[in-house]
Order: C-alpha cells, then structure tokens, then sequence
C-alpha cells in the first residue's frame, strides 16, 4: 500500500502533513486495549454498581418512565439495516428508513391530531427550545411565557437557548396545581413570541389545554393582532385519554418520546416529538421524510423540505440540528404499532384508574397529603410533613423508590416536602400498596416529634 | 487547480436528483443481457426485468392490519373502579383515539423486516461517506449497553445508587480529555450540532463575563453547514474566511477579517478537503491576539486521534462525534453524542449538571458546582445526555487503549491514502482529479467537473451507478467550493480488497460512461426504487399518510 501511495513510510506520511510544532510525542495517557470478554466483565461489573428498575420498585418518573418495552423493539432495532445505516443521504437504497420517518411521521400526528410531524429532535426539554426558535423566526418577538408547570429542564434549557437568540423568559406560576389563568393571560402581549405549557403539567395535573390556548390567542393586542405561538410539551403516553393538543389550540406540540418503547438508558438516547399546525411547515427543524415517486413510477421517501436545512442553508437554515434519533423514532413507531389504536387508549385507562388508587392510598397516610387536587394520568405530587430525603432513604432501604424529591429537580422552596410520584403499566395494585405501606412507617418514624394529644 | 471553480452547485441537491429519466432508459441500460452487466437485473417475467424488491409495491403499517388485531395484552385493571368523570372529566378526555394501526405482533415483524430490506448499512458494504466515519460497529457495545444496569437505570436514580453509570461518564470525560488535550469535558449535547451549540455560547458566555460583546464568528468557506447554521441560532454573525490555494485557511483573509469583534473562529482540522491545516499555529496565534477563541469541530478527529491534538493545536473548545470516530452506531440518522471539552478559561461556563468526584472518590452529578461549570450556560437538554451512548464509547476506548486508538486513526489516514492512490491511476485521474493537495488525512475530495465536461456524466451519476455495484457513494455535492465534489472517507476497518473493488468499481463506471454515458445517467437499476422525484416532493408535500 506504501509503494502504491508512493512512500516509504506511513510516518512520511503524517511528516509531509501535520506540522512538527502540533504533533504528540507521546502515547496517550490511556489503559492498554483490552480483549472483548474483559471490557465485557469491566462494563458489566459497572452495570452492577447501578441499582436499575430490574432491581427495585421504582416510582420514578418526572420525565422519562419504566414501561415495558417489547422484545420485538430490541429484535428490530438491533438489525444491522436499522442499526448501522448513515442519514438517509441516498434515498434509492434508503427506502426502509425512510418510509420508517414517514410511519414515524403519520404516528405523531395522529397522537397529536396537528397535521405535520419532522422526523425527530434530539429529546424533550432541548424540542421545547427548538420550538421556541421556530417561533422567534415565526415571528420575531422578544419573549417567551411559560407556565411554572413546565418540566423544569425544559425551562432551563429554553433559558440557555433563549439567551443565545436574544430572547426573555418570563414564568407564569402556578394555582392550585395548574397554571394561574389569570397570570397566564396578563402576562401575555403584543411582545410574547410564544406561549408555553406542558400537559399533563410536571407536578402530574392536567391542564386545561383549550383553555390556556385560547387565553393566550384573546391575549395580546386585540383585535386582528397576530397571537403568539402556543407551544405545548406532551407525554405521549397521556395523550391515550387526553384531548390532543391539534384539538387544543396548540400550535406546536413537542414532548419526550422515551415513553413509547425507548429504554431509560439513564437519560438517552431516546427522542423529541416535534409536531405543529401546516403554517409552520418550512420553519420546522430537522428531517422530514417525503412521498414521491421514481423514474419509474413507483411510490417512494426522500428527505424533504431540506431547503430548511443546515447542509443547503448554512446560516439561514432553520435550525442547525443534523444527526437527530431516526433509531429512537424506529423504536416509536414500531411501539405505537405493537399498542395499537385500542392499546394506548387501555394503556391510558390503566393507568388513570392506578394513578387514582395510588393518590388516594397516598393521600390516605397520616402526615402525606395531595399537592393539588386536580385530575391525574400517570403522575402525581404529594406533601410529605417530614423529611423528603429521609422518607425516601428508608423507603430505598425496603427496596422501593418511592419517587423524585420534587425541591431537589426544582430547587423551588414552596415544593419542600413534595415527592413526585410515576407510574407506568408495570407498577401493580401489589406495587402500590407496598409504597403506602413503607412510606407510612417511614413518615411515622420521620415526622417531627408527634403532635401530643 | 483546474478542478476548482466556483461554487457552481445548485441550492439544493434535491435539484440535482431530479432529473427524471424518460421511461425507457431506466430499462434495460445496453444491449447486453440484463445480468450480464454488474447491478443490473437478471429479468424475472415482470417489466423490464424488475427485481423482487421492485415489484414490492411500498405499503405502510397504516395500509395493513384490519380492526381489532392487536400485540399488546393490556394488565388487567387491578384496583378499584372509579366514575370516569371523577378520573378525567369529559371536556379534558380524548373523543376520538389516534387511528394507529391496528396489527398483530407478526404482521409487525415481518412490516418492519421487510422494510429493512430496503435498506442498504454499513454491516453489508463499503460506507465511504465522507466527513462521516463510518467505521465498523462492534457488537460487544451493544451487549454491553443492553445490561439492565445501564438499559433500565433511571436518569433521576440518587447518585449513591448509580456509581458504576457516573464512573464510567468520568472515565470517558477523563479519556476524551486526554485525546483532545483539553481538561474539562461535559458530556451533555445529544449530538455534532448540538455540541457546536454548546460551543458558541460558551464563547459568547467567556466574552461576556469580561465584560464584552463580540458579534461575529468567523467560519471557512469549507465548513460543515451546522457551523453557520449553530451560529445564527446562538445570536451571532457568521463571517466567511476564504480558503487559500493549497486548501487551508487563508492566511491573509484571516488577518483582514480576525478583529476585536470577532467572538470565535470554527474550525474542522483536518478541514473538510481532509487536509490539516499547515498554518495551524498561526491561525491559533492571530485568533487569539485578537482576543477571540478557537474552536474545534470534532467531525474529522479520526485522522488524528493519538497523533495530534486540538488542545496543543491551540483550540479552547472541542466537540466529539461518538457517532463518528467512536463507533456509537449512526442509526439510520441517529442518536448520536456531541460531548465538548474545553481549556481551563472557558470551563467555569460548562453546561450543568457537572459531574464531580469527591475525595473519597465518590461521584455525584452537580446543578450548583465550584469550579467547572459556576457560571454556568445552563442546560442543553433534559438529565445528563445520552448516557447509551456513552456505554459504547467507553467500550470502544477500553477496547483499544491509547495504541490502538492511534493505531485506528494511522489505518484510517493509511487506507484513504492508498484508495486515493489507487483513484489517482489511470484512466480515473483525468476524470476525477484530486481538488487540493498531493496526501491527504483521513479523506479526500476528488473533483468530477472533468468527468462531467468529457464523458457527459455528472458526480450523482456516478454515485446513482455505484449504487448497482452494491456500494454507497461518497458524500456528493460537498464541500461547496470544489466543482462536482466527491469525498471519500474510506475509514480504518476496511480492508485493501475493498478498497480495491471500490476503485475497479469507479474506473469500470467511468469505462461504461465513455462508450454510453445514458448507463449511468438513467442508473440505478438494481435498487428497491429508482432515481426518486424530490422536487415533487418537495413542490407537494406529502409528508403522512393519509388514513380514511
């Protein structure tokens, strides 16, 4: 190979092109390589200093959750032609994955009833951002409502991208559990961008979504005066019962899509839904797959709109995402499909009729009581009259996670004392009982000395 | 130079796909024998000798199934009833359920292998698409990923219950630090862009903090397109930088347009020609007397890996593709991983959470941190990244060590020599000549301005044609300023037979088009579909499919 290249080394090679001064002269300061079964035995001895939902009741939740994810899901998305594909650049040999988008694309937007869906964005808080450019391009405004309701890593995260594009974020707090109406609408005007909630909201209520849409249409300056932009942040899993966000008044619904059929994975990879009304079509960012046909008249995928796209546009593209979550989406759809249209719609049954028993059993303890009142899909906030973090630590100690210590995710003084507690189709009657029956002994032995009679 | 004229490249390359073939030539494309050429199709009884896969017409998961079938066996509602209205009252509830399909486990199975079908991946040919490292994907990482303890771990999981998850998210940080040669490393953003994102705003965070504003980043005009586009989207300018005449950044440029207002200077090194930048010392030098930073785009640090690092090239901020040079599978699109790591001046700024160990050797993920990450740009994204990821990274690097990694990047810059070399013989070098340079790194750029002026083909043909003889093309079309660009990254784990049959592949494509050039402008043949209308595509968006 030398020879052919015309050298009499793979080092002149490197000394004809990379400049003496920026060379190392060294080994990398890295472990020696090692043979497959030994970093096999050092992941997995990794892997057992975790304690995962195999091990422990988990009520974890507040974002990503513990469903089932079926054995057909790992079968397809371990298949080489899924797996090790590049971005479908060459449509002809690109047909699969590309009619996967276009499935991927018909799932989210009949969950969400909005007409167009892209292809994927990285995860939920980062889609909550990229929803607030599109509607900084949409229409040029200086601030963001959003409602304190809102997941709070969607909130910082809107907060980082937004001072890059120059913009405000102003937060709307909370009444009872839901979006202050009244704030809500005094606080959007003729500068709001847009105006952002989520559904069910992060304490587990769910929001009257027509309502907050319609407010913030009425809102700003009168009569015939463009609207801001209403964004709303789903679960795609609630959306089994709850009214979609196209029926709402949303403009643009975004939402973590690790609930259908993606593993914890500790946080990723998984991907964000990005759904909105036609109007936004060419401002929306990412890939969008496309029919069409071919040369000779067959149905057909492209990527398409990419005069969107970072690749044709440069600095005046939309957004500048590349390589999103095609696998996660694969992982999507194919869930969707395996729940099917009765399925989610049972699953959301289920999981509203446990959620109730749960806040209620919750509720029922001595020294818990609920947040707020409101209905409840698959999540729900209790006050504990007690220490969160000890109350957990014995409920841990029992092998039960009994859920997120909501002030240490928030940092928020008025949600000390909340435990935010999840739910999913894996967590039983059984499940539940044994969670009210360890955080009652342990809110017993944690409550400040006892009232005396 | 010949090969290099102005960008002559249409906007959009989905303008350069469409133009459609009249009918008959996508038949049979000579005389010969269908079957007798590579790729084209020994004829079955259908038309014009269809494969197959052709004949499949593409149905969706929404096209099959009837009512009522089904996969999921619901659990059985094990508590008490309840009033639905008291549950969810009506005017909240969903009236109407989504029409998703409606399919047996089966029918999904075989749906969904039947599509994979359709698709062409690395495990089954020669990937080289430049800028994009497609380097093989070693199965033990998806083993290793797969454990329960990785898979099902919760990402809000107490720190004291995760240890083995936050250890080996320090022993990556610890590994891209040393490879990049820049200490302080977050692995939050979800990919290249998003890293690059991280990256400008980190900038503009360090300006800040001295109390300045500086507006403009400057970018070459051989850049990846996620630079300009990160820059808009962090509130800053772009501005071009010329490339100079052996292809790296010109000098001269440079200097007229480096000023005080300058925030940061984007750079791939090797730069997108696959050429590392000669003058790199002194583009670090003028950046950096004007006070602005230097930031490195990970895309191609392939070729360097063990060999030279961005860190002791000058940079203060670097961005990682898992997905490129450490083997986490690219997915069809995706997920991908885009950690930074960045010089001692920019860490307080870091993304949180910062992973911190204490001195009892304990980890903990930090929203609030001393040090790294105390004036923090904030959050990039929900928890800590994708941790999935990660686990394949880290096996990736457990599995070479620092000489294996170097070893990697010397074979990659090895094979991309030799396939250049190989390109660069007889009759393929006066079609398709090299656009800059004599060696390249990891990759390279031919130009096909020639190969359209003498044989009437243009570089999509011959991508479209490469496509019968069962390899994916090079990335096309990119970069913008060589004419008809081509550039090939062939990767470290290719082997020189396939190196070889690719250039055959090439020289038999370019023999083909001088005696009939209508081969390979009506091509491919062999594929599930053939060359794909995009523009009425994107004319008539047809982006769901319609259910009645």
């Amino acid at each position: 190979m030398l020879q052919a290249i015309g050298v009499s080394s793979l080092q002149e090679i490197f000394d004809r092109q990379i400049p003496e001064g920026v060379r190392l002269r060294r080994d990398l300061a890295l472990a020696p390589g090692r043979g497959e079964q030994d970093v096999y035995e050092h992941l997995s001895q990794l892997a057992s200093r975790n304690v995962s939902c195999e091990q422990e009741i988990s009520f974890l939740g507040a974002g990503m959750y513990d469903h089932y994810v079926p054995a057909v899901i790992d079968m397809l998305t371990e298949r080489s032609e899924f797996l090790t594909p590049y971005t479908p650049y060459q449509p002809e040999i690109s047909q699969g994955g590309l009619q996967v988008m276009f499935e991927y694309q018909t799932a989210i937007s009949e969950l969400t009833a909005l007409p167009v869906s892209n292809a994927s964005t990285y995860e939920g808080p980062s889609a909550v951002a990229a929803a607030g450019y599109l509607a900084k391009l949409h229409n040029q405004r200086a601030r963001f409502v959003v409602s304190a309701g809102l997941h709070p890593h969607s909130i910082q995260t809107l907060r980082t991208y937004a001072h890059g594009y120059g913009m405000e974020v102003v937060e709307v707090g909370l009444t009872d559990g839901l979006t202050d109406p009244d704030a809500w609408a005094a606080a959007i005007d003729e500068h709001t961008s847009a105006a952002i909630f989520a559904q069910p909201n992060f304490y587990g209520a769910v929001e009257d979504a027509a309502a907050l849409s319609a407010a913030a249409k009425m809102s700003p300056g009168g009569e015939g005066a463009q609207p801001p932009v209403v964004i709303c942040q789903v679960d795609p899993i609630a959306l089994g019962v709850l009214a979609p966000p196209g029926d709402c008044g949303v403009d643009v619904a975004v939402g973590e899509g690790q609930p259908l059929g993606n593993r914890l994975d500790f946080g990723g990879p998984s991907f964000g839904m990005f759904a909105a009304r036609e109007e936004f079509l060419r401002r929306m960012p990412g890939r969008i797959a496309g029919q069409t046909v071919d040369a000779d008249g067959r149905r057909g995928f492209v990527l398409t709109l990419q005069t969107r796209e970072q690749h044709i546009r440069r600095e005046k593209a939309t957004s500048n995402i590349c390589t999103a979550q095609a696998l996660n989406a694969l992982a999507g759809v194919v869930y969707l499909s395996w729940l099917g249209r009765r399925g989610l719609v049972e699953m959301g049954e289920l999981l509203l009729a446990r959620t109730h028993y749960a806040r209620e059993r919750l509720a029922g303890i001595d020294g818990v009581a609920k947040l707020h009142e409101q209905p409840v899909v698959r999540e729900f906030a209790v006050r504990i009259d007690a220490d969160v973090a000890a109350v957990r630590a014995r409920c841990l100690e029992q092998g039960v996670n009994p859920g997120v210590d909501l002030q240490a995710i928030t940092g928020r003084p008025e949600d000390r004392g909340g435990l935010l507690v999840a739910l999913t189709e894996r967590r039983s009657r059984a499940d539940i009982d044994r969670l009210a029956e360890l955080i009652s002994a342990a809110v017993a032995a944690e409550r400040p000395a006892a009232v005396p009679a | 130079m010949s090969a290099v004229q102005d960008n002559q490249v249409h906007a959009d390359p989905g303008i350069d796909a469409q133009r459609i073939i009249p009918r008959e030539a996508g038949q049979d494309p000579a005389a010969a024998p269908a079957g007798s050429r590579p790729g084209v199709p020994a004829g079955g009884e259908g038309p014009a000798g269809q494969s197959p896969l052709q004949r499949q017409a593409a149905t969706t998961i929404f096209q099959k199934g009837a009512p009522g079938r089904r996969a999921f066996q619901c659990p059985e509602r094990d508590v008490p009833a309840v009033d639905p209205e008291q549950l969810l009252p009506s005017h909240l509830r969903r009236s109407v359920p989504a029409r998703l399909p409606e399919v047996s486990e089966p029918e999904i199975v075989r749906h969904y292998v039947g599509l994979s079908k359709r698709n062409f991946d690395l495990d089954s040919g020669f990937y080289p698409l430049g800028s994009c490292t497609m380097k093989h994907n070693p199965r033990l990482h998806e083993r290793a990923a797969a454990l329960p303890g990785h898979a099902r771990l919760h990402p809000l999981q107490d720190a004291e219950r995760c240890q083995g998850a936050l250890e080996l998210m320090w022993n990556l940080q610890q590994a891209l630090a040393e490879i990049s040669g820049l200490p302080h490393v977050s692995l939050q953003p979800s990919a290249g862009s998003h890293g690059e994102l991280a990256g400008v705003l980190l900038s503009r965070a360090y300006h800040e903090d001295r109390g300045q504003t500086r507006r403009k980043v400057l970018t070459p005009d051989t850049a990846h397109g996620t630079n300009p586009a990160t820059v808009t989207m962090a509130g800053l300018e772009v501005v071009k930088v010329a490339t100079g005449p052996h292809g790296g950044v010109d000098i001269d440029d440079l200097r007229a347009k480096a000023d005080e207002d300058v925030a940061c200077l984007m750079l791939t090194n090797p730069n997108t020609l696959g050429l590392f930048d000669p003058s790199i010392a002194q583009i670090a030098e003028i950046v950096h007397g004007v006070g602005a930073t230097l930031y490195y785009d990970g895309a191609n640090l392939n070729a360097v890996m063990g060999l030279s690092r961005p860190g002791d090239m000058g940079f203060d901020i670097v961005h990682f593709n898992l997905h490129k040079s450490f083997t986490q599978p690219h997915g069809g699109g995706g997920p991908g991983s885009g950690p930074i790591a960045v010089s001692e001046r920019i860490a307080p700024f870091l993304p949180v959470p910062v992973l911190t160990r204490a001195q009892d050797g304990t980890f903990a993920l930090e929203e609030h941190p001393d040090g790294p990450g105390s004036r923090s740009i904030g959050r990039l994204r929900g928890f800590q990244g994708n941790y999935g990821c990660f686990v394949r990274a880290y096996a990736y690097i457990c599995s070479l060590g620092g000489d294996g990694l170097r070893d990697a990047s010397e074979t990659a810059v090895l094979n991309a020599n030799y396939l250049l070399a190989r390109l660069r013989e007889h009759p393929v070098a006066e079609h398709l000549p090299l656009a800059y340079g004599e060696l390249c790194m990891h990759e390279f750029v031919l130009s096909g301005g020639p190969m359209k002026r003498a044989l009437g083909i243009r570089t999509l043909d011959l991508a479209k044609r490469l496509l019968d003889f069962g390899f994916h093309p090079p990335t096309v079309y990119f970069p913008l300023l060589v004419d008809e660009a081509l550039m090939v990254e062939p990767t470290e784990t290719e082997t020189k037979e396939t190196l070889d049959s690719f250039a055959d592949a090439v020289a038999a494509v370019l023999a083909e088009a001088a005696e009939d050039p209508a081969i390979a402008i009506g091509a491919p043949y062999s594929t599930p579909v053939r060359r794909l209308d995009e523009v009425a595509a994107a004319k008539n968006p047809v982006i769901r499919e319609s259910l009645h």
